[in-house]
């Protein structure tokens, strides 16, 4: 199975670049499998089932978001492995810019919107700078200038990743970013993965720096996903 | 430039060299270096946790750094070298194959017409993204006679097309000066100040009402918005190739518009429902359920009529000056 971590701020478009990307996929006859992270509560269930494609959803209520991510991601893979699904797809907001949910081996995606500013680019922390891959949305509605000075702004803190624009409405963009997840590698398992980040601190061995997934590595106040 | 020879220099040295880089520090949370100091001095100095607390570490910094450098070299690679693009036609939305092989070249003008929902939109997009066969319409794009290569066509570093069109706004919180600057710095101008005046000069002359380099940019008129942005696009927008969709409702001088694209050596292409505008363009694309279906030559008898659309037209904005000022309206 295949796997991307898709991470971005709330409200930048995550859902809709999701969607269409896995139109791209389904109709190339892959099987994606979406899991969405949020807080406090999430509408997007309905909105993947609709599409047919398989979701489940985890709330991280209390708890710091990226760190109930993390804790929950070696069986986000074994729920998405028994689904029959052959490229899983997480979506989770990055909600204080310091986290990010990127894993070293697994194909990371940050989206970020052009309305957010001309200076979100540098505000926006590991979840941008280490990713593989940059979507940038909204680029509609913005000037051509400002398109082009959010694009360098982002290639700044970015100099690596492969950057292109989607549009989350028409879907325009999103065969290039399949393309790019198309070329992903096979994964065995996240267990043993790495971070490619620590976390900030606060309340479990990730918020003291523990970078390695796996249950065996959790400790502290973790909370655990159903998946039935 | 390898790693060993900039970590060499000092601070003020490598800004000298790359003025790009002023802001590269502060855009990762760090101070900004002294100066005197060598680059490697300012590394070494770093201190691991506090990376930490600001989301980077020194291995990622550091190969930022040089990547970001390399970027800034390679910038003007591969652009300026549009000299023709070609529509290859695919199929409508019926399935029924298009017989057309249009080309444009470098300063050329196409306008695009059509009843609304025909399709005109859908081109302008197959053309943004040089599509190669693999969008619903199976059209192709060719630059300079080919294939474009695969950076050329996804990244956004490399964008051979900009656009304007009725959608687009302002959203940045700055005034027209500090706008025009920000954007002459991200596109590397070595005189951000002779050509961010010639743009404010020129928006100013293309827009109906006068702005000043004070106001803000969200502050501007709709069409002093457009003004601006074609402006813009024209004097240091880098892509070749601009499609405009439906700005005849901006009140900007369009005819002086598109002459200054023209002049830039862009092949704009133009989307719209302004017969005075359509006849602007020596050829114009009729789209119909979804295909590209005639090419027109603009006549000599639509010469004439594109001079009596100016009277026309000429007429109708004095009509409209008048009504704003309160006058009777008189024909």
């Amino acid at each position: 199975m295949k796997m991307v971590t898709v991470a971005g701020a709330p409200s930048c478009g995550k859902t809709s670049v999701i969607l269409h990307l896995a139109q791209e996929l389904k109709g190339r006859g892959h099987k994606p499998a979406v899991v969405k992270f949020d807080c406090i509560s999430s509408q997007d269930e309905a909105v993947y089932r609709d599409v047919g494609i398989e979701v489940t959803t985890g709330l991280a209520g209390g708890l710091c978001p990226d760190h109930f991510f993390v804790s929950n991601i070696d069986a986000s893979w074994l729920w998405a492995k028994e689904t029959g699904a052959d490229i899983l797809i997480t979506e989770s907001a990055g909600l204080c810019s310091r986290c990010s949910p990127h894993i070293k081996g697994i194909t990371a995606v940050c989206v970020i919107d052009n309305l957010s500013g001309v200076n979100t680019p540098r505000k926006i922390g590991p979840m941008l700078r280490t990713a593989d891959i940059v979507i940038i949305t909204k680029g509609d509605i913005v000037s051509q200038a400002e398109r082009e000075v959010f694009a360098y702004r982002v290639r700044r803190v970015n100099p690596s990743a492969r950057i292109f624009a989607c549009n989350g409405l028409t879907g325009q963009g999103a065969f290039a970013l399949y393309r790019e997840i198309e070329r992903s590698p096979e994964i065995d398992g996240v267990e043993g993965l790495i971070l490619r980040f620590t976390m900030p601190a606060a309340l479990c061995s990730y918020c003291l720096g523990e970078r390695k997934v796996g249950h065996d590595y959790q400790i502290g106040n973790t909370r655990t996903m159903n998946f039935n | 430039m390898d790693i060993v020879s900039l970590m060499a220099m000092t601070y003020d040295e490598l800004l000298k060299l790359y003025p790009m880089m002023g802001d590269f520090f502060s855009s990762y949370g760090l101070p900004e270096p002294d100066g005197k100091a060598k680059l490697r001095m300012f590394f070494n100095s770093l201190d691991e946790h506090y990376l930490l607390e600001v989301g980077t570490s020194l291995s990622m910094l550091r190969e930022h750094f040089l990547k970001f450098i390399t970027h800034l070299s390679d910038f003007d690679i591969n652009y300026n070298t549009v000299r023709s693009m070609e529509i290859i036609g695919g199929f409508d939305k019926q399935g029924r194959k298009e017989d057309v092989r249009l080309k444009l070249e470098a300063g050329d003008i196409l306008s695009i017409v059509g009843p609304t929902g025909a399709g005109k939109s859908r081109l302008l997009e197959d053309i943004e993204c040089l599509a190669q066969g693999d969008t619903p319409t199976r059209r192709r794009i060719l630059i300079n006679g080919a294939e474009p290569e695969e950076n050329i066509r996804f990244g956004v570093d490399n964008r051979l097309v900009a656009q304007l069109s009725q959608n687009m706004n302002f959203v940045v919180d700055l005034c027209v000066a500090d706008f025009l600057t920000l954007h002459a710095e991200s596109r590397m101008v070595d005189n951000p100040h002779i050509i961010t005046e010639r743009i404010f000069q020129t928006a100013n002359e293309l827009a109906g009402e006068k702005f000043t380099r004070s106001t803000p940019v969200t502050a501007l008129s709709g069409g002093q918005s457009r003004a601006l942005m074609i402006a813009d696009t024209a004097c240091l927008s880098r892509s070749p190739v601009v499609l405009i969709d439906e700005i005849e409702n901006a009140g900007v001088d369009r005819s002086m518009a598109l002459e200054l694209l023209i002049q830039q050596e862009k092949i704009v292409l133009l989307v719209t429902h302004d017969p005075l505008l359509a006849l602007m363009a020596p050829r114009r694309l009729v789209i119909r359920d979804g295909g590209m279906r005639e090419l027109l030559q603009r006549s000599e008898a639509e010469l004439v009529s594109m001079e009596k659309l100016k009277t026309m037209t000429a007429g109708f904005e004095r009509l409209r000056k008048e009504m704003r000022q309160g006058s009777e309206l008189k024909l």
